[in-house]
């Protein structure tokens, strides 16, 4: 099994948060309030949507050689989308092309007509059904998603003996609902329709998943550290610490931070045109400036979650029970470590919680200044990107665009739920600083 | 207030310079001006005599940062480093590296930042706290509730989004204002209006929830509760004491974007092709214009500090407990 650099980070990210949820199960007023996180419908069904979208991530971290090539597994469970390439646009459903192509007739005659495509509906003897086929295998997904889903419930309620929330079950239901449409529809038909050189656009999405979830949480994997070290140590130490702790934060974050990512990201480019050989590949190019682009965000953004855990950790110092600690004679490290790291953990808690859906978003307007992840790595802003041209036509192609505005609109809009939730149970009154 | 205001500018001086030293180190010592050169002038078919000219009408040509075949302080001045940071803060932006003067530019293109810039603040502040107000005092209602969600709608909506479908349906569809582009005068307006309109709409969503959390957490205070026992109306409590207390957390938010309204938006200026300062450095970031991009830096980190400033100023003008320079 070979690992790219981000499979690395996101995997250690994946440890860290099983350390945490192993850690909460054991403390229960930390448990408590997460129970309660869980428990606002709203935030529950977002948990439901982000696992999903997680799994898909993970399967695309797993790598494995087949036929020669590197694929991932999720490659491999959607390879009736990946292997069934058109050439070129197509409309979603469509069992024709979206392009008037030139064909020689039987008596010789050269005829401009919309060709018949590859893969999508090929099935079909009369294209005429399309309709009805489609409606078909719809109503037998669907059906068949709500029995898998029924099955499921019943299997986790009798494993676990809880009582699942209004919000867990239709965001489940729903899921599996869609995920039968999509399992007994795509293989025969393009869903979301194809791109300029005829690869199935859902399958781009659902690929696109691993970058949008890589960047948000590496990102905070790597400013984590930063950010909480030099806060504690601001607050806690004072004097000239402090103060250099402040001119840092307060230079990185007079520059304006686009301008800053992309100065970093120029450079990233020309290091990596200088120090990469030609027998690096395509792909594992792409990784690295994705790893790249993490680390510049990384960096960069560690500014704010700094500011407040300072701010926080000068409250504590002079509460009570650093003071009886500090007397009873324990060391520095042990005063930041026992008491002022659980006590700003929250702050942390929840500043990942909603960077994840400012970093996802921000992803597709860095791609769009060229300053975000390798043209060649799928991404909704690449599929944003390659598609904005693509407006100008008539009819209009809208399907790339569309599926890559849905699958990050999806997510974005769980996080923030989540975010909410999250905010409102750990600390009610912390304000988000924009 | 005079001391203070010498103090805090001292304060920027020390900002600034490590500011300059980021960049510098970002672009330079990663990319030695030899290929900056050739990247400039075209990547490979380039004699060392085109290099070194190029290289000696922008100074690049003494050492980055010390020069040890000089005496005395020459050792530290004459360097790319001395010379181009000098330059920059004395405003002296001197030419890009495709050969423009970054100064000129930078004024042409202040004036189309600002048309957008200023009319999407104006509506978005207006309707933001219009909105907030209505909502928090109907707060718990259903239509609380559902404001507060589509809120939420709109802020997972990326602004690409907005920037697409606006253009796609107010220009394309309905044909009320050209796609893109830029004119002075009076025409300007018709160029300006969508822009303004996505730039509203994308910020609404985050900017009416804050806007409602700090109206709530006013309203909650002792003296709106006095306020209203001795009979006075809703609005009048809201207009005239929770707006009026709620404005200083707002203001603070406002005036520390003001200044950098002057380099406009990024992303919208480029799709909307807006001759502004934020196309301006979307172009020199795609040209790899390095003394393009890093006078932008310079000048956005400068008037961030300002702002920083700026909100002092009106912190102690909009609340007069604070007074300044008396920590």
């Amino acid at each position: 099994m070979h690992l790219y650099p981000t499979d690395w980070g996101f995997f250690t990210v994946l440890v860290m948060a099983i350390v945490y949820a192993v850690n909460v199960a054991r403390k229960p007023d930390l448990c408590g309030r997460w129970r309660r996180v869980f428990a606002t419908p709203s935030a529950g069904a977002a948990a439901v949507v982000i696992a999903f979208y997680l799994c898909i991530a993970i399967t695309d971290s797993i790598r494995i050689e087949q036929h020669g090539a590197r694929v991932t597994v999720l490659d491999v469970i959607l390879a009736p989308l990946r292997l069934q390439v058109e050439r070129t646009y197509s409309a979603p459903f469509a069992s024709h092309g979206f392009v008037k192509e030139s064909r020689t007739t039987m008596h010789g005659k050269i005829a401009r007509e919309y060709p018949r495509l590859e893969h999508g509906g090929r099935h079909l003897s009369n294209p005429d059904l399309r309709l009805s086929d489609i409606l078909w295998r719809a109503g037998f997904g669907i059906i068949g998603g709500a029995m898998a889903w029924s099955v499921l419930i019943y299997a986790l309620a009798r494993l676990f003996r809880t009582r699942y929330g209004r919000g867990p079950m239709i965001a489940s239901g729903s899921l599996c609902v869609a995920l039968g449409f999509v399992i007994s529809v795509a293989p025969s038909y393009h869903m979301f329709g194809t791109d300029k050189v005829g690869v199935d656009v859902l399958y781009q999405g659902l690929k696109s998943i691993r970058t949008g979830l890589v960047l948000g949480t590496l990102t905070t994997l790597i400013s984590l550290p930063l950010a909480v070290v030099l806060g504690l140590l601001a607050g806690y130490c004072r004097g000239w610490v402090d103060d250099l702790v402040q001119y840092l934060y307060t230079t990185l974050a007079s520059v304006p931070g686009v301008l800053l990512i992309a100065a970093a990201a120029l450079t990233l480019d020309l290091y990596l045109n200088q120090h990469l050989g030609d027998h690096v590949g395509v792909a594992e190019r792409a990784d690295l400036r994705l790893f790249g682009i993490c680390i510049i965000l990384g960096v960069t953004g560690w500014t704010s979650l700094c500011r407040l855990l300072r701010a926080e950790v000068l409250k504590l110092r002079a509460l009570e029970f650093v003071l009886a600690a500090r007397s009873l004679g324990v060391g520095t490290a042990g005063i930041v470590w026992r008491h002022l790291v659980p006590n700003t953990l929250h702050i942390v808690i929840i500043t990942s919680v909603i960077d994840l859906s400012g970093l996802v978003l921000a992803e597709a307007v860095l791609t769009y200044i060229d300053i975000g992840v390798d043209p060649s790595m799928e991404s909704w802003g690449n599929m944003i990107n390659s598609s904005r041209m693509e407006l100008a036509r008539d009819p209009i192609v809208w399907w790339s665009l569309g599926a890559a505005f849905i699958f990050m609109f999806t997510l974005v809009l769980a996080a923030n739920v989540l975010a909410d939730a999250v905010r409102d149970a750990f600390d009610p009154h912390l304000r988000r600083s924009r | 207030m005079i001391t203070y205001l010498i103090r805090r500018l001292v304060y920027s001086v020390p900002i600034l310079f490590g500011v300059n030293i980021i960049t510098f180190a970002l672009f330079f010592l990663v990319n030695s001006p030899d290929q900056m050169a050739r990247k400039q002038l075209g990547e490979h078919r380039v004699t060392m005599d085109a290099v070194e000219k190029w290289k000696t009408e922008r100074g690049y040509n003494v050492p980055l940062l010390w020069n040890s075949t000089s005496t005395g302080t020459g050792r530290v001045r004459d360097t790319v480093f001395y010379a181009t940071s000098a330059r920059l803060f004395s405003f002296n932006f001197g030419q890009s590296d495709s050969g423009r003067d970054i100064g000129y530019d930078i004024r042409e293109r202040m004036g189309p930042s600002l048309a957008i810039a200023i009319p999407a603040l104006i509506i978005q502040i207006l309707l933001a706290t219009t909105l907030a107000l209505f909502v928090s005092v109907l707060r718990g209602s259903r239509l609380d509730r559902w404001t507060t969600t589509v809120c939420v709608g709109l802020m997972s909506v990326s602004s690409l989004f907005f920037i697409m479908a606006g253009q796609y349906v107010m220009a394309k569809l309905l044909r009320l204002v050209p796609i893109s582009g830029y004119a002075d005068g009076w025409a300007m307006a018709k160029f300006v209006l969508l822009p303004v309109i996505v730039q509203v709409l994308a910020s609404l969503g985050a900017n009416v929830r804050w806007y409602r959390t700090v109206f709530l957490e006013e309203n909650a205070k002792d003296y709106v509760r006095t306020a209203r026992a001795k009979g006075l109306s809703d609005a009048t409590v809201m207009l005239r004491h929770v707006l009026r207390n709620a404005l200083l957390p707002l203001l603070t938010n406002i005036v520390v974007i003001l200044p950098g309204l002057f380099l406009g938006s990024l992303i919208t200026e480029s799709f909307f092709a807006i001759p502004g300062l934020g196309s301006y450095t979307i172009e020199a970031i795609q040209n790899q214009d390095f003394a393009a991009v890093r006078a932008m830096v310079f000048l956005g980190s400068l008037l961030y500090i300002v702002g920083l400033i700026l909100t002092d100023i009106s912190y102690a003008w909009a609340d007069p407990r604070i007074r300044l320079g008396k920590a």
